[in-house]
């Protein structure tokens, strides 16, 4: 988008750090605990995501091996239903939600070239208030009677009336996690309006800025809808009022309307800044700069927007007038347009360019295929009267996990190894991510794939048990699943040697063809960037 | 390497392609066509999206695959510079629109079809409860449970799982074919959904609202489904059975119901005035206790602590006869314990409560007679 | 611009925007408890969740009236060229001790016609109890076109022990009813 001049005292800054103990990291936990330095605060919500990652996995690996045979094997279905809860609320929010921000807060402020994210000290509390959500959210697990057993989506009145007593716990830790959200939101988006270099206009900004500048504003927008929602439930549970109760004069399906509008916006907080690493990796790998950049940002603010009107898409079932139904079926349709748009733009910066395959372009062409085998089963999934065969079963699981593994996830991945070179200084051991590139691509379908056919053949989703015409079909997918998670290890030891400094140091600018001011500050990146603000030429 | 990457890249979605057609033929991996007119519609709906959806993956991947091929850095190509063009974006924007209205179209004529229950000939009450259906032929008076009858033997893998494994119940829904049927849901507890996929009637049953579908089976035949909403614990285990009969078969098996509905009064009323035995209420209430109350309160009566509570020396089992028929008779409002009154019969009362107070080592000696339970729910006389 | 200093313009913009955002958020977490009122407003306007929500007194006393042999005037509103069956459905979440049925199963009636339409709640147990009656009509958008003057759904019922009592829902369909709304159930849930 824009070359840059690194200004010479960025340079200097950077080996400078070890005389200049005062701009350098304290030493120990403490460092951790009273850090206000993007970079500190982003690797620890890089590895707060990937250990959530690592125990939301290890919960679908219980799922996965209860449902390697019909029958009950290993859990009892009330554990069951508690495993499937946990994983969901595990992934949305303690995995893909934390790394996306943690990209945020170690890219945007080295990104648009400031200095630090404005609000060094509420970004500290707001990481560190995380831990304690998941603590209470897994805690709830082991009290009398289990944790939340209700589905990630706690519909009333299974999570009102009818559940266990550890769901204030739960209440209380989406509390926790939507304030941390929200306060994340708020520095991102004030770090972007206020912080930017001099000359880096709106139009200048790189893809991924523009796409977290807009979940930012979706997450002011439907965490505090949420935090209402789980506050409707406490209040309906524990002190008698009647929201979503129709004996009180409350309505149940009114849950589902405010949950969901929630709900759509989030599926959308979690892709859209996997939209902008796509477009940061695939430009760079094509050595080709990114095909229509401003109607990417206009079909991002229109998918955005777009997300506020499709809510009920998710409840066709639910019994509704058949007009309503038709406007959210349009309107959701219509969200195929600006989508098919972003991929149809990734394929023309590809076209024509001069494509090397680096382990983070891998990752980022099975995003781009992946993520559209998502998008057709969303379009399939769109359509009404269908909608009513496919609804609650394993084609819905098939789709959103298509759209959020080998969507969000990869695209975090493809991030991380873009990007890990830059924060580490050293090249990561390329045959390793070559192996988890490979390992996971073919068990991530293998996983996902068939699920789509026993979805269709009639296998509901969140059961323990199942008739035996789906015994064969869940078999591979358990297979494909352990392999998945096995996969991961893969990666967690390749990042764990890549921290250690173990691998060859890289230059600063480790990509010929990246591009952004991210890579002109020494690698690895110093404690301190931009303390100067670089100049922007056109 | 690079040759490596695009051929296994090939190799993958070559691979996939089998698996793609073999979706689209065998019935175990695609939707099933149903036998309703409704049933086929969606059927051939999700096929012509399904295909739509193939082509333009076929373009939109091939366009991509050979600029992987042919447009590497490795073959020496230098990257072209364009990074815009308006005419192109247009026509991409525009030409998917084009394609959504020609999906949106039948869609809707489909949707508008589906929604129209009136003028139906059998209206049946379908409510969902904690995990079993109830049905109830709104004209005739005439309504019933449908329990799984999977035995937990199989679930537990101690016996060989049966065809219908998970998918048998002990009563099935029995419906006219040719004719309009038309289903008003509803739930006790909390929202299940009713869903026959033969049918393609998929609807929530929402406690304290009801929602209305409707079919016209075309074939007779027995027809299998589940219920599709997360309702607790048991929600893998509340199966859909329709027996779709033909019409005149149908009426004579409405008149047999109403026959045994009738004989099942006078036997009760026979039984309020005689005593049963004690072994004769303990083998019927144990019966009555695993199919309506294990699956709570657990086979050995110690049910899961902090969601269902164990009722061996519970305050309950070891308290007033009175009390214990209350809680049975009505339930606890705000808890999943029903009101099974209206599940079992005032025979079926009186045993399980008796094998309640003796069972599990409890041995009151406790008897209940049908009696005692008619006196308590008329208490009031 | 030293390390770290932010100026003070800066910060006064930062403090700002925090400000707005902040306020963004409180509205938003406002907006999701309005979001109840509002879906009563939604659902009165589309028939949404099929639940009738108008009883306003002007409406009631005007329908009293009705009750009264009808004017010319309104024998004339009377679209005597179409019938629809109503079907009513009774649903007890009360307890065993209360059965609750209806009396009138099935109706015709004319859109204009004032229809009355009989309940049957009986209390078996010895315990006096308070019931109250919630609404559901499919399909949702005949709601819309239902106009009840008197119901016994209106607010709570006491009912004695041992007692049976009889009530009355008093209703018209207004002429505007769509033509393809030919059939229509009311359910009434008891708890």
């Amino acid at each position: 988008m824009n070359s840059v001049t690194s200004t010479q005292d960025t340079i200097q800054h950077g080996s400078d750090q070890g005389h200049d103990s005062h701009h350098g990291p304290a030493k120990g936990i403490k460092r951790w605990l009273y850090t206000t330095n993007h970079k500190d605060i982003g690797s620890l919500y890089l590895w707060f995501a990937f250990i959530m990652f690592l125990v939301g996995g290890a919960m679908a690996m219980v799922i996965r091996a209860e449902l390697f045979q019909p029958g009950l094997q290993i859990v009892e279905p009330h554990f069951f239903n508690q495993m499937t809860t946990v994983h969901g609320l595990i992934m949305v929010f303690g995995a893909v939600m934390p790394a996306f921000t943690g990209l945020a807060n170690w890219m945007i402020p080295m990104m648009i070239g400031a200095p630090d994210m404005a609000l060094p000290r509420m970004n500290n509390l707001s990481f560190w208030i995380l831990p304690f959500a998941f603590l209470i959210l897994l805690a709830s697990l082991f009290v009398e009677g289990g944790g939340p057993a209700f589905g990630w989506t706690f519909y009333a009145p299974l999570s009102t009336t009818y559940s266990g007593d550890s769901t204030a716990l739960f209440v209380f830790s989406v509390h926790i996690m939507g304030i941390s959200s929200i306060m994340g939101a708020i520095n991102v988006i004030v770090t972007i309006w206020n912080m930017r270099a001099p000359g880096m206009t709106w139009f200048k900004l790189p893809l991924f800025v523009w796409t977290w500048l807009i979940t930012a504003f979706l997450l002011i927008a439907v965490m505090p809808v949420l935090a209402g929602a789980v506050t409707m439930v406490l209040t309906d549970k524990y002190f008698g009022t009647s929201f979503f109760d129709a004996a009180g004069g409350g309505d149940p399906v009114m849950f589902q309307h405010i949950f969901w509008f929630f709900g759509h916006p989030e599926v959308y907080i979690m892709i859209l800044p996997a939209f902008g690493i796509i477009s940061t990796i695939v430009p760079a790998f094509s050595r080709k700069k990114l095909f229509g950049y401003t109607s990417m940002v206009y079909a991002t603010v229109s998918i955005a927007l777009l997300s506020f009107l499709v809510w009920a898409h998710h409840m066709f079932t639910t019994g509704m007038p058949v007009y309503a139904e038709l406007f959210f079926m349009y309107c959701t349709m219509l969200i195929s347009v600006p989508t098919g748009v972003k991929v149809f733009n990734w394929v023309a910066t590809m076209w024509r360019g001069a494509i090397s395959y680096e382990v983070p372009m891998l990752f980022s062409l099975a995003f781009i295929v992946l993520f559209t085998f998502g998008g057709f089963s969303g379009l399939m999934l769109a359509i009404t009267p269908v909608d009513f065969q496919y609804h609650d079963t394993y084609f819905v699981v098939a789709h959103f996990h298509y759209v959020l593994v080998t969507g969000a996830i990869f695209s975090l991945i493809a991030a991380a190894y873009y990007w890990l070179p830059k924060w580490t200084g050293v090249m990561y051991d390329v045959g390793l991510a070559k192996l988890h590139f490979w390992c996971s691509l073919i068990s991530v379908n293998v996983l996902f794939f068939p699920m789509h056919f026993v979805g269709l053949a009639g296998m509901p989703r969140r059961i323990p048990d199942y008739s035996i015409q789906f015994a064969d079909w869940n078999q591979i997918i358990s297979l494909g699943g352990f392999a998945f998670g096995l996969s991961q290890l893969i990666f967690l030891a390749l990042v764990i040697k890549a921290c250690r400094k173990q691998g060859e140091p890289v230059a600063d600018k480790v990509w010929d063809g990246a591009e952004g001011l991210e890579w002109t500050v020494a690698s690895p990146a110093p404690y301190h960037t931009f303390t100067t603000p670089p100049k922007i030429q056109d | 390497m690079v040759k490596r990457v695009v051929l296994s890249v090939c190799a993958l979605i070559a691979s996939s392609l089998p698996f793609i057609c073999l979706g689209a033929e065998k019935s175990d991996l695609n939707l099933p066509v149903g036998v309703t007119d409704i049933s086929q519609k969606v059927y051939d709906l999700h096929m012509t999206i399904f295909y739509i959806c193939i082509a333009i993956g076929v373009v939109v991947f091939g366009v991509m695959l050979w600029a992987m091929i042919f447009h590497r850095k490795s073959r020496g190509v230098k990257a072209a510079n364009f990074h815009e063009s308006l005419k192109v974006e247009v026509a991409w924007t525009v030409i998917p629109f084009v394609i959504l209205i020609g999906m949106a179209i039948p869609a809707t004529k489909t949707l508008f079809e589906m929604e129209d229950a009136s003028e139906s000939d059998v209206t049946i009450v379908v409510t969902g409860s904690q995990w079993k259906w109830h049905y109830k032929y709104l004209d005739d008076d005439i309504e019933f449970y449908s329990l799984m009858s999977t035995p937990m033997e199989q679930i537990k893998n101690k016996w060989v799982k049966g065809d219908d494994y998970l998918l048998e119940v002990d009563k099935p829904l029995v419906i006219p074919t040719d004719r309009k049927v038309r289903f008003l849901m509803t739930s006790d507890d909390v929202i299940h959904s009713w869903w026959v996929p033969d049918f393609a009637v998929k609807k929530d049953a929402n406690p304290g609202f009801i929602n209305e579908a409707w079919t016209r089976v075309n074939e007779p035949g027995i027809y299998r489904g589940q219920c599709a909403e997360l309702c607790g614990k048991d929600h893998a285990f509340m199966p859909v059975v329709v027996k779709a009969l033909p019409p005149e078969e149908f009426d004579a098996w409405m008149i047999e119901q109403k026959r045994i509905k009738a004989e099942a009064a006078a036997e009760e009323a026979r039984l309020l005035a005689m005593n049963m035995s004690f072994d004769d209420l303990m083998q019927e209430g144990e019966s009555v206790y695993l199919a309506y109350c294990a699956a709570c309160h657990q086979a050995n009566g110690a049910g899961l602590p902090g969601v269902f509570p164990s009722l061996i020396n519970s305050p309950i089992t070891i308290g007033g006869v009175d009390g214990h028929i209350d809680i049975v008779v009505n339930g606890k409002k705000g808890t999943a314990m029903q009101a099974f009154v209206k599940q079992l019969s005032l025979k079926q009362i009186a045993a399980v409560v008796t094998y309640e107070r003796n069972a599990w080592g409890m041995n009151s000696g406790d008897i209940v007679q049908p009696k005692d339970v008619y006196q308590f729910i008329n208490q009031g006389e | 611009m030293s390390q770290r200093s932010v100026s003070a313009t800066q910060q006064q913009a930062n403090t700002r925007l925090v400000k707005r955002l902040l306020l963004a958020t409180a509205i938003m977490f406002g907006f999701g408890f309005a979001l109840v009122p509002l879906y009563d407003v939604f659902c009165d306007i589309t028939g949404l969740n099929g639940r009738v929500y108008q009883k306003d007194t002007q409406q009631t006393q005007a329908a009293q009236n009705l009750v009264a042999p009808l004017t010319e005037a309104e024998q004339d509103n009377i679209d005597v060229t179409r019938s629809i069956k109503l079907e009513m459905m009774t649903i007890s979440q009360a307890g065993g001790a209360i059965l609750f049925e209806p009396i009138d199963k099935t109706l015709r009636i004319h859109p204009g016609q004032m229809a009355e339409a009989r309940f049957r709640i009986t209390n078996v147990s010895k315990d006096a109890k308070y019931v109250q009656a919630i609404p559901s009509i499919s399909p949702g958008q005949a709601g819309l076109y239902l106009h009840k003057t008197a119901c016994f759904c209106f607010e709570q019922q006491h009912i004695e022990a041992n007692q049976q009592n009889e009530f009355v829902m008093q209703f018209y369909l207004d002429t505007d009813l769509p033509e393809d709304i030919l059939q229509m159930t009311l359910a009434y849930t008891l708890y």
